[in-house]
C-alpha cells in the first residue's frame, strides 16, 4: 500500500525519477502554474481582456434578466428617475422651495437624480454580485472581476436608457424657450460620467469582495446609499449663503457632489467645478486600484467560503 | 514528451469548525475580535488546541503525471478528494502548498448548465454558458446548429429555459458543453444526467473526446465507465493517492480493499466512516440475513436488510425515504430498496431506531455485492454512506445452479411449458 509519501505518477514511475521543475524555472508558453496564493498581487489585465467577450455576456444577461418578466420592461430604467423627479419637484422645489440657481426644477432635479441613480444601482448590485454568483465561481473558472465590472456595466445601460428622459426634458424646455446654450462644457458630461462609473466600480469591487467574508455588508450597503443621497446636497439643491467651513470641506470630500454639479453644469451651463472633479477624478482611481487589489487578494478564497 | 498535466505535492487545507461543518462566512464583528485577540493566542491554552481541530486536508501531498492523450479516471469514496482535486486543477480554487503545472487549453466541466439562467431562451443561453465555458462569440456561431441538433430542442429554442423539461434542460447544458473542445477535459460526475439513452449519447461523445487525443481526466463512482472510457485510473483516498496505474488494476484492487465483508447478522459499526449529509439523522450500523439470522443470502430465498438510525430530532414523520442500493463490482447498480416504494409512510422519533427490510426472493447470482446506504427527505440529504457494506450472496444448499456455471447476475424463476405442434400447421406457419 502506498500512502503516496512519495507520490506515484499515473505511469506508476516514482517521483524520483523525474526532473522536476527547479525553482523559479521558466515556464513554457502556454502553461497554467497553479501555486498557493501569493499575499498581494496585481490584477491580470491581459486575462481580464481574454474574457471580454464573458464581460460583454454578463452584463447583456444582467440587463436582459433584469426586465425579462417586468410587466414595463426598459420603462422602469425611466420611470425611476420621472418619478423621483416629480417627487423632487413637488417638494422640495415648491414646498421648501430650495434654490436651484434659477435653473428648471424639473430639470435641475433630473440632472442631479440620474448620476446619482447610476452610482447607487452600481454598487448595490455590484456589492451583491459575487455572493449572487456563488454557483458560477464555485463551479469554473474565469477572472472574478467580470462578475462586478458586469454589473457596474448594466447600470451604465439603465443610465443610458434614463438619459433619453433628459434629452426629452431638455428638448421641451429648449422649444418651450428656456436658453439652453450647448457649448464646449458638453465635453464635460462624458468626463463626470465617467468618474461616476469608476468611482462605482472601485466601491463597488471592494464591497463586493467584502460580501463574500463578511455578509453584513449586505445590510450596510442600502443605509448607507440612503445616507449618501442626502449627503450629496448637489442632487437636490445648490447651497446658496455662506456654510461654514466644515460644511463646505465635508462637501468636497464627497466626490459625487462635484461630480453631480459637474454633470450639470456641462449639461445646462454654469460654473465647472474644477478642483472638485479632479479630486475626484484621482479619488476614483484610487479607490479603483484599491478596491481591485482586494479584491484581487481574496478572490482565491471566494470559491472556499462563498 | 511533456507531460499535459503535472501536480507536484498538491495540498489543501480546510478551516472546519467544530463539530464537522465547514466554515461558512465570518462576520465582521468576529473577525475584529479575531485580530484583536490575535497576539494573545499563542499563549491562551485555548487558542492553540482549536487551530489544530480547524484544519482539515482534504488533500494531502498529491503528486501525479498526465501525458496528453491519455484518459484518466478518478476514483475514491465520497470524501476522498476527488471533487478538491478538480476544483484546484480548473483554478477554482487555490491550493494551500504544493504546485500544478497544465500544458494547453483547459475546459472543466463540475456541472451541467453552470451559469444557464431560467429568465433566458435556450438560444441566449447556448451563447451566455458557452462563453462562461471560455468559447468565443464566433466559435458558438460556427457549432451552434450543431449543439441544438445534438440537445433535440430545436422547437424550443425561443422559450426561455424555465419552460423546459428537466431532459430538455440537460440535453441542452450537455449539448453545449460538449462541444467545447480544450486540449485537456475536465469532468465531474456529469455522466450521472439524463435518461439512458441519453447517458449513452454523453458517453460516445466523451469516447469522441477521448479517441481525438484529447487529455480527459474524469470523475466517476461509476466503474463501467470508467473502466470503459479510461486508461488509467488514480485512486483517491482521505485526500492522498493510494494508487496509480493501469485502470483494471486499480479498479480491482480498490473494489477489493473498500469493501467490508462481514458474516451475516452481525451488527457493522458505521459510525466512523467516511460519508455526507446533513446529519440530521445518521446510519449507526447496519446488518444483513438470509432466511435466518446468521445465514447467508441465496439467490432464490429472502435477502433481510437492516440498519439502526439515531435521529437528533424529536420525531421525523412520514417523509424519512431511508435506501439500500446494491451494486456489483463495478458498480453497475443492480437493486435499490426505499421507503417509499413500500407504500408506507415511516414514522421515527427521537433517538435510536431499528429497520428492517426483507425483500421476499432476491434472484441475484451468487457473488458479492456492495450496499449503499441513503437517508433524507424530500428536498434534504441527511446521510449518505456509500459502500458501507459488501454481503455476499451464496448458491444454494441444492446447488443445482453450478451445473450451468451460473453466468448471469440476476436469477429469475420462469414457469414453461411445452407444446407439440403438428405438421401440417407447421408447413402453413411457415409459408
Amino acid at each position: 500500500m502506498n500512502l503516496t509519501a512519495t507520490g506515484p505518477t499515473i505511469d506508476g514511475r516514482s517521483n524520483d525519477e523525474q526532473t522536476g521543475p527547479a525553482p523559479g524555472q521558466a515556464t513554457l508558453p502556454g502553461r497554467v502554474v497553479i501555486e498557493p496564493p501569493n499575499r498581494w498581487e496585481w490584477v491580470n489585465l491581459s486575462e481580464l481582456w481574454r474574457y471580454r467577450e464573458l464581460l460583454y455576456f454578463l452584463t447583456w444577461r444582467d440587463v436582459k434578466v433584469r426586465y425579462k418578466q417586468t410587466a414595463l420592461g426598459a420603462a422602469w430604467a425611466i420611470l425611476q428617475p420621472a418619478l423621483m423627479m416629480v417627487v423632487f419637484t413637488i417638494f422640495f422645489g415648491r414646498l421648501a422651495g430650495v434654490s436651484t440657481g434659477g435653473i428648471p426644477q424639473p430639470l435641475f432635479f433630473l440632472t442631479g437624480v440620474l448620476p446619482w441613480f447610476f452610482f447607487s444601482t452600481a454598487v448595490s448590485n455590484a456589492a451583491n454580485s459575487v455572493v449572487g454568483s456563488e454557483r458560477l465561481i464555485t463551479k469554473i473558472y474565469f477572472p472574478r472581476l467580470a462578475v462586478p465590472f458586469a454589473t457596474v456595466l448594466a447600470a451604465a445601460v439603465d443610465f443610458v436608457v434614463a438619459g433619453s428622459l433628459l434629452l426629452v426634458v431638455m428638448v421641451g424646455y429648449a422649444i418651450a424657450g428656456y436658453p439652453i446654450a450647448l457649448s464646449w462644457q458638453l465635453a464635460v458630461v462624458p468626463v463626470a460620467v465617467a468618474v461616476v462609473g469608476l468611482t462605482a466600480t472601485g466601491l463597488g469591487t471592494l464591497l463586493a469582495a467584502l460580501n463574500v467574508a463578511y455578509r453584513d455588508v449586505r445590510y450596510v450597503v442600502p443605509f448607507f446609499i440612503q445616507i449618501g443621497m442626502f449627503a450629496t446636497p448637489a442632487i437636490y439643491m445648490r447651497p446658496t449663503g455662506n456654510e461654514g467651513r466644515a460644511v463646505e470641506f465635508l462637501m468636497a470630500a464627497n466626490p459625487m457632489n462635484s461630480l453631480i454639479e459637474a454633470f450639470r453644469a456641462g449639461l445646462l451651463g454654469g460654473p465647472i467645478p474644477w478642483a472638485g472633479l479632479g479630486v475626484a477624478a484621482v479619488g476614483a482611481l484610487v479607490l479603483l486600484a484599491v478596491g481591485c487589489l482586494y479584491f484581487r487578494k481574496v478572490e482565491d478564497r471566494f470559491a472556499d467560503i462563498v | 514528451m511533456t507531460a499535459a498535466i503535472r501536480v507536484d505535492g498538491l495540498g489543501k487545507c480546510y478551516r472546519v469548525a467544530q463539530g464537522g461543518h465547514r466554515v461558512r462566512y465570518r462576520t465582521l464583528r468576529e473577525s475584529l475580535v479575531g485580530a484583536v485577540s490575535a497576539p494573545f493566542r499563542r499563549t491562551g491554552s485555548n487558542g492553540n488546541r482549536l487551530d489544530q481541530a480547524d484544519a482539515f486536508w482534504a488533500l494531502k501531498d498529491v503528486s501525479f503525471e498526465v501525458q496528453p492523450g491519455e484518459v484518466v479516471g478518478i476514483i475514491g469514496r465520497n470524501g476522498a478528494g476527488k471533487s478538491t482535486l478538480l476544483k484546484v486543477l480548473s483554478r477554482i480554487t487555490k491550493p494551500t502548498t504544493g504546485r500544478v503545472e497544465i500544458a494547453g487549453r483547459v475546459g472543466s466541466l463540475l456541472e451541467v448548465g453552470t451559469g444557464f439562467h431560467p429568465e433566458l431562451t435556450g438560444r441566449e443561453n447556448v451563447y451566455l454558458n458557452g462563453s462562461i465555458l471560455g468559447m468565443s462569440h464566433k466559435e458558438i456561431d460556427r457549432k451552434f446548429d450543431e449543439m441544438v441538433a445534438f440537445a433535440e430542442v430545436e422547437k424550443f429554442l425561443d422559450l426561455p429555459v424555465k419552460r423546459y423539461s428537466s431532459g430538455m434542460y440537460v440535453r441542452l447544458a450537455f449539448a453545449v458543453a460538449a462541444h467545447l473542445e480544450p486540449e485537456i477535459l475536465i469532468v465531474d460526475e456529469v455522466l450521472a444526467v439524463g435518461d439512458a439513452a441519453f447517458q449513452d449519447r454523453c458517453l460516445e461523445k466523451m469516447r469522441q473526446c477521448a479517441s481525438s487525443g484529447r487529455t480527459v481526466l474524469l470523475v466517476s463512482h461509476q466503474m463501467t465507465s470508467v473502466r470503459d472510457l479510461c486508461d488509467r485510473a488514480l485512486w483517491l483516498d482521505r485526500g492522498s493517492v493510494r494508487q496509480a496505474g493501469d485502470v483494471r488494476q486499480v479498479i480491482d484492487r480498490y473494489m477489493t480493499e473498500t469493501a467490508h465483508q462481514v458474516t451475516p447478522g452481525t451488527w457493522i459499526d458505521l459510525t466512523a466512516t467516511p460519508r455526507i449529509g446533513d446529519g440530521h439523522t445518521v446510519f449507526r450500523s447496519a446488518r444483513f440475513y438470509g432466511a435466518v439470522d446468521e445465514e447467508p443470502p441465496v439467490p432464490d430465498g429472502p435477502l433481510h436488510l437492516a440498519v439502526r438510525i439515531d435521529s437528533e430530532a424529536e420525531s421525523v414523520a412520514g417523509h424519512l425515504r431511508v435506501e439500500f442500493q446494491l451494486h456489483d463490482r463495478y458498480r453497475t447498480r443492480l437493486l435499490t430498496f426505499n421507503t417509499c416504494e413500500a407504500r408506507q409512510p415511516l414514522c421515527v422519533r427521537g433517538g435510536l431506531t431499528e429497520l428492517t427490510f426483507r425483500v421476499d426472493r432476491l434472484h441475484l447470482a451468487p457473488g458479492r455485492y456492495g450496499v449503499n446506504l441513503m437517508m433524507g427527505d424530500a428536498t434534504d440529504l441527511y446521510d449518505s454512506v456509500s459502500e458501507a457494506f459488501q454481503l455476499e450472496v451464496v448458491a444454494s444448499a441444492d446447488g443445482d445452479a453450478d451445473r450451468w456455471g451460473l453466468s448471469s447476475l440476476v436469477t429469475r424463476t420462469v414457469h414453461y411449458h411445452a407444446t407439440p405442434v403438428d405438421a401440417t400447421v407447421r408447413n402453413r406457419d411457415a409459408l
